[in-house]
């Protein structure tokens, strides 16, 4: 395919048209997903292309549209479905964790849900309440479900890719304020495989650990750290379940220091088992505990205060100047 | 030109065409079902019947972990499973273990949840019948997921999705409604209200006038029939299927029956009702009144009763001996089953898991 500069939400888009031209199985459904072409566009002019039978628009009610998915997968369908926003997402909660996370498990393996569950999700657009949070914990903490959060625009459309094929259920974060982020890329349906995180800017002073829409920030604080003359290492893990311990390790390991870096609240979190799981494994190589910049233990605030919430370049560089360096 | 009322309301009363006292009673709508299907249906019942002691009293002596019964409920289990094609599906809650023995799955394999010894312990595809579902209502979006892809594929199976009255408070319960009305899934939702879930009765439930009433909102035709008269049951869920894969959408069926036994081994039914309100249910049971119905028009001899019973024996020796024999679940199976390709943590584990248990052998 051609380098072009595309949005995330068109990579999305083109991502679910390209799975929907290769896989006659492959639906996608869920509110206001037809005509419209779902909020954030994602699902834009699949319903002209394809038909009502395989791009169409539900009842209001998240727990039906997961609910019927699960159905639609036993009996041979790839379902693909939009929750609108990530906390419209919790009435399917149930479905998720007592279905979709178990159907294999509860059946021996007989019975499997190649589905994906997509969602906008995390903060920086200014959206009102309920439109923003950042629920990857509660999925993550889930056996039996596969989650990632793409950070580029090339990863959303492989990342995409792969979950439609993916033998089991995955849940798809979209980073909200990365929709509209442009690159030029070269899209392919290949790598990365789910289960693989990628060092994105090599570094040798401390590692910043990131996912989703931390990894812009991430790199932007490296860049600014770099101007001060220090070399930050940036990792994103795109899967935060299967967790990559390997690449993960190997750059904490090589730097000695880290940090991590998250939307979301802090307590009892994906950033926590990262930190967990890091010191278990690396703590002979670390020369400081590793830090973590992350949303308050708070619900997600209003627009006019939501700057306080996310993690900034400033708190990461604080965060990374406290890493007990000798020079200091 | 039918009125709306007309088309989605149920009957005033519960179809009934066979009374407790085996008395036969015409319906202008709804014909009495061959003789063979109900001799059929006779021997199904008592082997259905013996399925519900057998299991209890399995329960009793630490063979089963829990045995949440349908006795006095069996019509319903049968008929939900003779009305169905070989390509359709059945979709049972945790009381419905007759209905899924009725359907050809295997007794033991059937019983494995209640043993204890994995969630699910039959293959769903083997004869078309869901794991069954211990979350309330839940299992009734699948079967509408079910129906549609059925319906996008082009095949003309229905789905028989079962739930209790308790189920019908849950939201799933009126999601699932709705979708298969709107999408025309081929899904018949057949409640069995036996007046308790646990210990709240129905009147703590709704207030509706009954529970098949309630597809009115959804555009779903409704239908009440006497739950322990099966007969009547053959004939409202025959026809409910009929109209499921003539491609006129959902139907929805309840049925009026009775829990005559407690919740499961660990609920103490005396505690929320009493005898006064139980006997009288005994009266009506569904394997008394078909064998008096069939006896009275001769065409049940105890040549016959001989042979259902047999078959009965044959299966609850089966139960006996299966269950009896000691098993042993493989602990390495806890980390078979989660993903197509086990994730490195889980290798991990299961890793630690085989270690720790090779020094327990040790």
């Amino acid at each position: 395919m051609a380098h072009e500069k595309l949005s995330m939400a068109q990579a999305l888009n083109q991502a679910l048209r390209d799975a929907m031209r290769a896989d006659e199985r492959v639906l996608m459904f869920g509110e206001d997903v037809g005509a419209l072409g779902g909020v954030f566009r994602i699902t834009d002019g699949l319903t002209a292309e394809f038909g009502e039978d395989r791009c169409f628009d539900t009842p209001l009610a998240e727990a039906g549209i997961v609910g019927m998915a699960v159905g639609l997968a036993m009996n041979g369908m790839r379902p693909v479905v939009e929750m609108q926003f990530d906390a419209f997402g919790y009435p399917a909660f149930e479905q998720v964790v007592s279905h979709v996370a178990k159907m294999r498990n509860r059946t021996r393996g007989k019975v499997t849900l190649p589905m994906v569950i997509r969602m906008p999700y995390a903060g920086g657009i200014g959206g009102v309440e309920h439109h923003c949070d950042s629920s990857e914990s509660y999925y993550a903490h889930t056996p039996g479900l596969t989650v990632v959060a793409p950070s580029t625009v090339s990863d959303a459309y492989t990342l995409l890719r792969r979950a439609i094929e993916f033998p089991d259920p995955v849940i798809f974060m979209e980073p909200k304020k990365l929709y509209w982020a442009k690159e030029e890329v070269e899209l392919s349906a290949g790598e990365p495989g789910i289960g693989t995180a990628v060092v994105r800017r090599e570094g040798t002073d401390a590692t910043l650990i990131a996912y989703g829409p931390s990894v812009p920030i991430a790199m932007e604080a490296a860049e600014a750290a770099a101007a001060e003359g220090r070399s930050l290492q940036v990792v994103d893990l795109r899967s935060i379940v299967p967790f990559d311990d390997e690449t993960v390790c190997a750059a904490v390991r090589s730097t000695g220091r880290a940090v991590v870096v998250a939307e979301a609240s802090g307590f009892a979190s994906v950033s926590s088992e990262i930190v967990a799981r890091v010191t278990e494994r690396c703590f002979h190589s670390l020369a400081a505990p590793i830090r973590r910049v992350t949303g308050f233990d708070i619900p997600y605030p209003p627009p006019k205060l939501e700057r306080h919430q996310l993690p900034g370049v400033d708190r990461i560089l604080d965060a990374v100047d406290s890493l007990q360096w000798e020079d200091s | 030109m039918t009125t709306v009322e007309e088309q989605l309301l149920p009957s005033a009363e519960p179809v009934q065409l066979v009374d407790e006292h085996g008395g036969r009673h015409d319906s202008p709508q709804y014909g009495m079902p061959a003789p063979e299907a109900l001799v059929d249906g006779y021997s199904q019942l008592v082997q259905g019947r013996r399925i519900n002691d057998q299991a209890s009293a399995l329960v009793r002596q630490g063979r089963l972990a829990v045995y949440p019964s349908s006795h006095g409920q069996e019509a319903c289990q049968i008929a939900a499973t003779m009305v169905l094609g070989e390509q359709d599906w059945l979709f049972p809650t945790y009381r419905d273990t007759v209905s899924i023995i009725s359907r050809g799955v295997d007794p033991i394999e059937t019983l494995t949840l209640l043993r204890g010894d994995w969630h699910s312990g039959y293959d769903p595809y083997e004869h078309n019948v869901a794991p069954q579902a211990t979350p309330l209502a839940t299992q009734l979006l699948h079967a509408v997921g079910v129906a549609h892809a059925a319906r996008l594929k082009g095949e003309d199976t229905v789905v028989m999705a079962l739930c209790g009255d308790g189920a019908t408070s849950e939201g799933d319960f009126h999601e699932a409604l709705n979708f298969a009305a709107v999408f025309k899934a081929p899904v018949v939702f057949f409640i069995q209200n036996n007046e308790y879930a646990i210990s709240v009765p129905l009147a703590r439930q709704t207030i509706a006038p009954s529970l098949a009433h309630k597809g009115i909102g959804y555009g779903v035709p409704g239908e009440r029939v006497d739950g322990n008269d099966l007969a009547a049951l053959l004939a409202v869920l025959g026809s409910a299927v009929g109209k499921a894969r003539a491609g006129e959408g959902p139907q929805l069926i309840e049925a009026h029956t009775y829990r005559v036994q407690a919740h499961t081994n660990a609920d103490d039914a005396t505690r929320y009702r009493n005898d006064a309100e139980v006997t009288p249910w005994l009266e009506r049971d569904p394997l008394k009144r078909l064998d008096a119905y069939l006896s009275g028009e001769g065409l049940l001899n105890d040549e016959q009763r001989a042979e259902a019973a047999a078959k009965a024996d044959k299966i609850a020796e089966d139960l006996r001996v299966g269950l009896m024999q000691e098993v042993s679940p493989d602990p390495a199976e806890l980390f078979a089953h989660l993903y197509a390709t086990p994730t490195p943590q889980l290798k991990e584990q299961a890793e630690f898991l085989q270690d720790e248990l090779s020094r327990e052998e040790a």
